[in-house]
């Protein structure tokens, strides 16, 4: 867990002037926390995006509540983002906030509740509903403050509303300016750069609107410089100056992964948390002659993306667990009928409708083996946001050179956490070449598949003597339908054959750490940033604890077992579920794992281990910490 | 020299089709199977139009009716069962240029796919859909399908089936965007010739309801349509399915009927006997999807690029 030191400091209103010295801190977690359409968020990703053009490495996820239109001043409704800033990378939203601005005092119960908080949080809290005409919410008020100092959290009541009433006759519009200001009085931002932000953000509603918006940040500015006591400097990470940097999201990442691989089709429907990507296509892909087809159901919009692949224009669906599920029989069919696919699977919970907004790594053994029959296919799954957009551009290549559906994993955290990273350099071969129209050979099958690596060219449907009936039936190499013995094992060898030619072609992966010691831990996807940070604390200690991250899931990375066998003991993080060692009726024999350590316990019979939750939360480096500890210590117990 | 081209000749090849450059395999329905006639009188409308094999594509699900590309010359692509549609709207999205013929039947299309049904008409992407309608699950060996006439007995339903049969010319019509609904039956080779074609001379999604003959598991539901022509209703027009008087006088009941004519065309697809055959409806005005999926296919990479870093500046800080 983060330390509480700076959070807390005294907390009742001093005579600071604007001479006070910042303290230095190396990073800080900030929330802003309201009802919905109080404008948080943008007041949250404009204080990253200025924390980021001033040299910080920054976090965003938004806090998104499970209604559309919660009821206002209720835990339910609990609205906003978290923004983590720091003066190093930051790859996670980590732990416990520092400090949050609450809009009302009833939605800083959910994120109590989420454990987003710490003793010594400091809560800028509005005070308007200590006056409220209602006695009731008054009564809420003062009854949920005097909660929340007990408990440790440091309340600070501001008068937010009434600041903002002095500009604008509607505040409730404007205080997240007046929001923006105080953080970055207290975090000591450019005020210049934050005018800059708002003239970006609301340009285009006028000069007017831009004005307005002006004065209530220089407000919020002001205020805190004369009555808030916390003021703190977080000095920019030391990275290559000339770095062109973007900010996105994962979904956005992923959208434009898409266009830089030149596929010129996306057929999805609309499923949370995927939906998002497409809606970033949608305004954006006409510029590379891109179209994305809102199709009827899940199933058609993946038989959709079939349909183009197979007439040389390799498509790609962007979907959520309960639509993999839909999709399960066209994906066979792909993977029957060589067809190259890309399935982007931003996962949330399950199983069934399950927890729609919230991150889940549940889905890795439905993208491995969710077809009936055996389904060979290439599973990636991207660690950060950044891969999010060149694993999209590898997922093409890969589902081209090996004739297969790709599944490239990413989750709720990857999508809706915002995070500036290296604007890519576009280049042409990224792009997918113009089909192939030239006369095929006639005496050559479609399906010519390479006896040792199970590979073969493809026909296009407009190739002259290339002719071919696709089928989903059994079939020999010229696809025609066989049902004999021989026919049906050799269809099934090439194209298991093919991931074994992938394999064959990767690198073992890094390890993160030391090359040999005590505890290895093993994660894939989005958990990449906490387990890490985890490891290197437990390091900075003095245990000896590595770390190893997969992308490639089928087929599995090369020297895993090699690695594991460096290490005393392996266990997985994970966020799918698994039964806890010491669960009611739980035996070494019944124990069901995470889902990792499923497969690596058959690949390499290793005595993997496994740790996950279902929490519906991000992973906390905090708590990887912790049982890291344990872990070590039950180690230390045994000898 | 002096900027002249030195070789003037033209290369010309001319390619000419005949009937057996649109054969596949071996066709293996049935004896006496209506499917043979149907695709016999699609390989000849392709030769007759000269349609280029290699830019013709035949979708289709599964079924009886769903092994038809597996007999055509042309690319083939036989799915799973009831996606037809999206595949062959898929194709068509980014390839304006390909031909593609669907076949699908009444439980493929009407049943299991019937929500892709509805949206591909709605869709309106060129292409001609074949359905071929016999009443019954024939290859799956004589399930009640959503046509299957009440009381029809079925392995399902040996009692007979219990439903009111759907019509699948009154569902389609009540489709927006629907351009083209015809029907036709497989015996009279003639009307099914010129119904297909002029399914395939319309630009849109042509759907044919085809009758057809089910020898095995549900000869019944046609038979009397063969044994007595008076349960047909022919329905003609200056617009509609153009016959040669010999053929016309095969028909003893004819309707004039302009296709154009969207209420009166939903009145003749509501009776089922006599039933209508030939062209209840047709709007040649309908929107293509193709012409807004298909926007940028041809763009090339230089543009692609210059557009992938236009959206990197828009997130670029």
């Amino acid at each position: 867990m983060s330390k509480p030191s700076e959070a807390s400091q005294p907390v009742e209103k001093d005579n600071a002037t604007s001479s006070r010295t910042p303290e230095r801190i190396d990073e800080n977690i900030v929330e802003i926390v309201s009802d919905s359409g109080e404008g948080a968020q943008k007041a949250g990703q404009t204080f990253g995006t200025i924390s980021a053009k001033m040299g910080n490495g920054v976090w965003t996820v938004e806090i998104i509540p499970a209604e559309i239109q919660p009821p206002s001043r209720s835990p339910a409704g609990a609205s906003g983002i978290r923004v983590r800033l720091g003066s190093s990378h930051i790859t996670n939203m980590g732990d416990a906030a520092d400090l949050v601005v609450a809009l009302n005092e009833q939605v800083l119960y959910s994120r109590i509740a989420s454990y987003a908080y710490k003793r010594g949080t400091v809560v800028l809290l509005e005070n308007k509903w200590r006056t409220d005409p209602d006695p009731k919410i008054r009564e809420q008020y003062e009854t949920s403050v005097a909660e929340f100092r007990k408990n440790g959290l440091i309340v600070r009541e501001v008068p937010m509303e009434e600041e903002c009433l002095k500009l604008t006759p509607r505040p409730r519009l404007g205080k997240n300016m007046f929001v923006l200001g105080m953080l970055c009085r207290i975090y000591s931002r450019d005020i210049d750069k934050g005018n800059n932000e708002i003239e970006i953000t609301f340009g285009r509603k006028g000069k007017k609107v831009v004005e307005l918006n002006q004065q209530l940040f220089k407000a919020g500015y002001d205020f805190a410089e004369n009555n808030l006591d916390y003021c703190y400097e977080v000095p920019p990470w030391q990275r290559k100056s000339t770095e062109r940097l973007i900010v996105t999201n994962g979904n956005q990442a992923m959208g434009l992964g898409v266009m830089a691989s030149g596929m010129d089709l996306v057929a999805m429907y609309p499923i949370t948390p995927a939906t998002s990507a497409s809606h970033y296509l949608a305004d954006v892909y006409d510029k590379v002659g891109g179209f994305i087809h809102q199709a009827e159901d899940e199933i058609a919009a993946v038989g959709f993306a079939i349909g183009s692949s197979y007439a040389g224009k390799t498509a790609c669906t962007i979907t959520s667990g309960p639509g993999l599920a839909l999709k399960t029989e066209f994906v066979a069919l792909a993977v029957m009928a060589e067809i190259p696919l890309v399935i982007c699977v931003v996962q949330r919970g399950g199983p069934s409708t399950g927890l729609p907004t919230k991150v889940e790594q549940g889905d890795l053994l439905a993208s491995l083996y969710g077809e009936p029959g055996d389904s060979p296919k290439v599973v990636i799954a991207a660690a950060t946001i950044e891969e999010c957009l060149h694993f999209v551009i590898m997922a093409r290549k890969l589902a081209e050179a090996f004739r297969t559906p790709v599944i490239l994993l990413t989750d709720a955290n990857l999508a809706t956490g915002v995070q500036p990273y290296p604007r890519p350099e576009a280049k042409a071969e990224w792009m997918a070449a113009p089909i192939d129209q030239s006369a095929w050979g006639k005496d050559v099958p479609p399906f010519d598949w390479d006896e040792e690596t199970g590979l073969s060219p493809r026909p296009v449907v407009g190739q002259l003597d290339g002719q071919y009936v696709l089928t989903g039936l059994a079939h020999t190499k010229w696809s025609k339908v066989a049902y004999d013995r021989e026919s049906n094992q050799t269809g099934c060898n090439m194209r298991s054959r093919k991931l074994a030619a992938l394999y064959s072609t990767l690198k073992p992966p890094k390890i993160h750490g030391g090359e040999e010691g005590d505890l290895l831990v093993v994660g894939w996807g989005s958990t990449l940033g906490a387990i890490e940070e985890a490891v290197d604390k437990v390091r900075v200690e003095g245990h000896k604890v590595s770390s190893v991250h997969l992308r490639f899931l089928s087929p599995l990375e090369p020297g895993l077992k090699e690695i594991f066998t460096r290490f005393k003991k392996i266990f997985t993080v994970e966020i799918n579920y698994s039964d806890e060692e010491d669960a009611p009726l739980i035996t070494p024999g019944n124990r069901r794992y995470s889902q990792l350590a499923i497969l690596l316990r058959a690949q390499t019979l290793v005595d993997v281990d496994c740790w996950s939750n279902v929490y519906g939360q991000p992973m906390q480096p905090g708590l990887i910490y912790d049982e890291i500890n344990r872990r070590i210590n039950l180690m230390k117990g045994e000898n | 020299m002096f900027g002249l081209k030195a070789d003037w000749s033209v290369d010309i090849k001319q390619r000419y089709f005949a009937l057996g450059d649109y054969a596949g395999g071996e066709a293996r329905w049935c004896p006496g199977c209506g499917d043979h006639a149907v695709l016999t009188v699609v390989q000849r409308i392709c030769r007759d139009k000269q349609l280029a094999p290699e830019k013709s594509v035949a979708v289709s699900g599964i079924g009886c009716s769903s092994r038809l590309p597996h007999y055509m010359g042309t690319y083939g692509f036989h799915g799973i069962h009831g996606r037809a549609l999206p595949v062959a709207c898929g194709i068509k999205s980014r390839r304006p240029d390909l031909d593609v013929w669907v076949a699908t039947g009444d439980g493929d299309c009407y049943s299991i796919g019937a929500g892709h049904w509805i949206h591909a008409v709605r869709y309106n992407m060129n292409m001609t859909v074949l359905v071929f309608d016999n009443g019954i699950y024939g290859l799956t060996k004589k399930q009640t399908s959503p046509t299957t006439p009440l009381g029809f007995k079925s392995n399902t339903h040996p009692q007979g089936a219990i439903l009111q049969q759907l019509n699948p010319l009154t569902a389609t019509l009540g489709i927006s965007n629907v351009s083209f609904v015809a029907q036709t039956i497989d015996w009279n080779p003639i009307h099914l010739y010129e119904t297909i074609k002029a399914a395939h001379d319309h630009r849109g999604f042509s759907l044919v309801n085809i009758i057809q003959r089910c020898p095995v598991f549900s000869k019944e539901v046609s038979q009397h349509l063969q044994d007595d022509q008076s349960k047909l209703l022919l329905l003609t027009h200056e617009n509609g399915i153009a016959i040669t008087d010999n053929a016309l006088r095969l028909f003893p009941n004819q309707q004039i009927h302009d296709p154009s004519d969207m209420s009166k065309a939903y009145d003749y697809a509501f009776e089922m006997s006599p039933l209508p055959v030939g062209l209840l409806y047709q709007n040649a005005d309908v929107p293509c999807y193709e012409d807004f999926s298909s926007k940028g296919h041809d763009m090339g990479v230089e543009e692609k690029l210059a557009g992938f870093n236009a959206a990197l500046d828009s997130v670029a800080i």
